[in-house]
């Protein structure tokens, strides 16, 4: 492999000297307006929330959290928000937005314009604006010991066995970000404080049905108390709110039959 | 009122690094505690698509030395050749790891974890592309992240969520001694005192306008270092993906040609067979990234515009289905393009620091050209530079970098931290940062952080992207001075102290600034062309002068001072880079 170590490398056709940029940051696209009503709450500001609106200029391909930015940055630097990774992964910025839960930089302006209304998720205690305590949705979800159960010896140095077919059986409940859509759209979530709520459940999901997993029992007996999924009333809210495109309901069901056919 | 914590260590930051920096600590028995501005699953490390490479060898021939050739290659020869061993050694375990606690990785017909291609990555030293890179579809960062988020719920590892660590405390000698922290929740100041941290806070992709990057990664870790005397290992080596959303930037994952994906210009050709014609559309990401911006300038952009296309229609939708839906989906609907029948308009993306904070390959942080270890003070990950990725890094080797160094790391610290004493931070530690933010919260000034923010982001993908040249530099190192002034001048909205986020992304601002200010000054001052740092004005690589990393040092006054220390070499003797 050893050539000349001063050897100096050229790449690709020879290129022209320097110019413009052709790879341009700025490009111009139709700008439109978009009303943006936001219900917002600040402690320290008053006990009660209240609603602000501005009109922002955007691109219709912008997605909705760029004209919350645009409120936050041009408009009210008080605006909080959640956000980082602003493309459906993180799963920072789960929000109601018309009346739906969804994350702001998975909706396009072109779908909400000319006017949006935004509030926080729903069932958590709001504590400013858009921010909501998180810490309740945590707990549930490391109730269900949202990890892997398999005190068993594995094959020296190399993976355990697992067949593409059993790897499917839990395959969409991996999806899960941990956004909170679903959960915080659960009318028995809201209601009575109790209910673990479908994002637990999801991730309980996620490890009873991975055919490497030991530890079905215990979570089926944590899910099978009252907190757990009987309070379900399927009302398929989470899986329409999913941004993921998880079938939630459809997992909180088979939860359900191996908790009644499995313990 | 200040809350003060102790210790035994601290990580900083909570991705993928931090979080398996945490599981070893938390292994070795110390009373750790993870810092982290996000919750953890907010984390970067969660948008990495493709793979994780590990010469496994389980669908094809392949060893970990081809690996480390690779490795070394695809960074242009500015890699540490005896971390990039290390590396790709330790990857195998990496992932068997992971695969114990329950990563669900796709699998090959007789259960085994499977591989695919993927860019750079190459049978007997570039014979023809090696399936190498472990997957779970195109989602294999989301596994990573929740799979050690997961391991530190069973550990009960102790986490500070929304707290930002704003400044590093070291004794008169130079030893760790705590971190400053900023709690979101309510704004208070937190001093945490411990024997030693590590740093693992991630990349800086913000200073660039259309970037892969988290709203998050402005940085924070190596602007602190760097304020506190620390230098900055190559940070004019800055990755600029091929393949981003065109105008988002959001990533398309090199998985896409992995799989069989190609680019075509506006004549439908398939272009990389003129730049890379053995492994064409799987050269590194450097060369392929350069090659669009080629096309674009002599007008085989789609339309003449600034972008081309990334072509699957010829793959199998079961494929596209079942090993990258994904990105499959981000173009549906950020693009409104239907992959399956139509090609997806793709342009360059910031995407990756090689750059960053020095460690050696136990992840000590070590200052100076005599690699001199900062005493308790650790790093790795996006923001360190061992360097295993050196002026460009090959797709999947960020998370091997992670979990190999975070696991060294953690290791390494949790050794030193139970036979160190704790060093003494001084009186009242917090007051510069208090005073900082005391000055953004009452003094009345005229400027606006997102103006000047989008100012740099858009000035920086223009004169310090893919292509640059002296007088570009030139003029973005006076651009970056008019920014500075009017950022001491800048004002917050947000004056409360309630999630007062406004002031946080003004502090990461400057974090910013910090960072464009040395990646500025280390390309200028490199007249050459190696890997992701290209000078049209010196388009070759000069291994003579420059087979060497910069160290970006700041004065008192606010500039860069600039020094370098060489490459540790190794097996690979610098040959000419092509694919």
């Amino acid at each position: 492999m050893a050539e000349d170590p001063q050897v100096e490398v050229r790449e690709g056709p020879p290129r022209e000297p320097a110019g413009e940029s052709p790879l341009a940051a700025t490009s111009a696209h139709d700008k439109i307006e978009l009303r943006v009503k936001i219900k917002r709450f600040n402690p320290e500001v008053q006990p009660d929330p209240w609603w602000s609106e501005h009109v922002v200029e955007v691109d219709p391909l912008d997605r909705l959290l760029d004209a919350l930015h645009e409120v936050k940055w041009h408009f009210d630097g008080t605006l909080a928000l959640r956000r980082s990774c602003a493309h459906g992964i993180c799963g920072s910025d789960a929000m109601l937005i018309n009346g739906k839960n969804a994350l702001a930089c998975k909706v396009l302006v072109k779908d909400v314009a000319p006017k949006v209304t935004i509030e926080p998720i729903r069932g958590l205690p709001v504590l400013k604006d858009l921010i909501v305590d998180m810490e309740p949705f945590f707990d549930g979800y490391k109730a269900v010991l949202p990890y892997l159960v398999n005190d068993e010896p594995a094959p020296e140095g190399r993976e355990r066995r697992q067949s593409p077919e059993e790897r499917e059986r839990f395959e969409d409940t991996t999806k899960c970000i941990l956004c909170a859509a679903c959960t915080t759209s659960c009318p028995i979530f809201w209601g009575d404080g109790q209910y673990i709520g479908p994002a637990a459940i999801v991730n309980a999901h996620r490890f009873i049905y991975d055919s490497r997993d030991r530890g079905a029992k215990e979570r089926l007996a944590i899910l099978g108390e009252k907190s757990g999924v009987f309070r379900c009333r399927t009302t398929f809210n989470c899986t329409e709110a999913c941004p993921r495109g998880i079938k939630v309901t459809k997992a909180i069901q088979e939860v359900k039959r191996s908790v009644m056919f499995d313990l | 009122m200040t809350i003060t914590h102790t210790y035994d260590a601290l990580i900083v930051g909570a991705g993928g690094a931090g979080l398996r920096a945490a599981i070893e600590a938390s292994n070795a028995g110390l009373n750790v505690a993870a810092i982290s501005k996000l919750y953890p699953t907010r984390s970067h490390t969660g948008a990495a698509q493709g793979g994780m490479c590990a010469a496994l060898g389980n669908v094809e021939e392949d060893n970990p030395e081809w690996h480390t050739f690779d490795t070394v290659k695809g960074g242009d020869y500015l890699v540490d050749q005896p971390a990039a061993e290390i590396m790709c050694r330790e990857a195998i375990d990496a992932v068997i790891e992971l695969e114990r606690w329950g990563l669900p990785f796709n699998r090959t017909p007789d259960g085994r974890i499977d591989q695919r291609r993927f860019g750079g990555h190459t049978r007997n030293h570039g014979e023809a592309p090696v399936r190498r890179a472990c997957y779970s579809a195109d989602r294999t960062g989301h596994m990573i992240l929740q799979t050690l988020y997961q391991q530190c719920i069973k550990r009960d590892v102790r986490f500070f969520n929304e707290f930002y660590v704003l400044d590093l405390l070291l004794d008169p000698d130079g030893r760790f001694a705590g971190v400053v922290a900023y709690e979101l929740a309510n704004g208070e100041l937190h001093v945490f005192r411990a024997k030693a941290a590590l740093f693992a806070t991630g990349g800086f992709g913000r200073i660039f306008k259309v970037s892969s990057n988290a709203h998050a990664l402005t940085g924070d870790g190596p602007a602190v270092a760097y304020r506190r005397g620390i230098p900055l290992q190559d940070m004019e080596m800055f990755q600029i993906h091929p393949t981003g959303i065109y105008k988002m930037g959001i990533l398309i994952s090199e998985a896409v040609r992995g799989e069989g994906g190609i680019l075509i210009n506006s004549e439908g050709e398939r272009f990389m067979e003129r730049y890379a014609p053995t492994i064409k559309d799987l050269a590194p990401r450097d060369m392929v990234s350069r090659a669009i911006y080629q096309e674009i300038k002599e007008g085989r952009g789609i339309d003449g515009k600034d972008y081309v296309y990334l072509d699957v229609r010829h793959l199998d939708p079961e494929v596209i289905e079942t090993k990258i839906p994904d990105v499959t989906e981000f173009a549906r609907i950020y693009l409104g393009v239907e992959p399956l029948t139509e090609p997806v308009p793709i342009q360059p993306t910031a995407h990756y620091a090689m750059g960053g904070i020095p460690t050696d390959v136990d992840g000590r942080v070590v200052a100076g050209p005599e690699e001199t270890p900062v005493p308790g003070l650790y790093a790795a990950g996006e923001c360190a530079c061992v360097s295993v990725h050196g002026a460009n890094r090959l797709g999947t080797n960020s998370l091997l970098d992670i979990l190999v160094f975070g696991r060294r790391g953690g290791a390494h610290m949790a050794g030193y931290a139970r036979s160190a004493v704790l060093a003494d931070p001084g009186p009242e530690p917090e007051k510069p940062i208090a005073d900082q933010l005391n000055r953004l919260m009452t003094e009345s000034g005229t400027g606006n952080p997102a103006d000047i923010r989008a100012e740099l982001q858009e000035q920086m993908f223009d004169l310090a992207g893919v292509v640059r040249t002296e007088e570009g530099l030139t003029k973005m190192q006076g651009i970056l001075k008019d920014l500075r002034e009017r950022f001491d001048r800048v004002v917050v909205m947000d004056k409360g102290r309630v999630y007062n986020t406004d002031i946080m992304e003004t502090v990461e601002l400057g974090f910013l600034l910090d960072c464009a200010d040395t990646l500025v000054a280390a390309a200028l001052a490199r007249d050459e062309s190696r890997g992701g740092h290209y000078r049209e004005d010196h388009p070759l690589r000069d291994d003579a002068n420059w087979l060497r990393h910069s160290l970006a040092y700041r004065e008192d006054d606010g500039s860069v001072r600039l020094d370098y220390k060489p490459v540790k070499m190794g097996p690979y003797i610098p040959m000419e880079r092509k694919y």
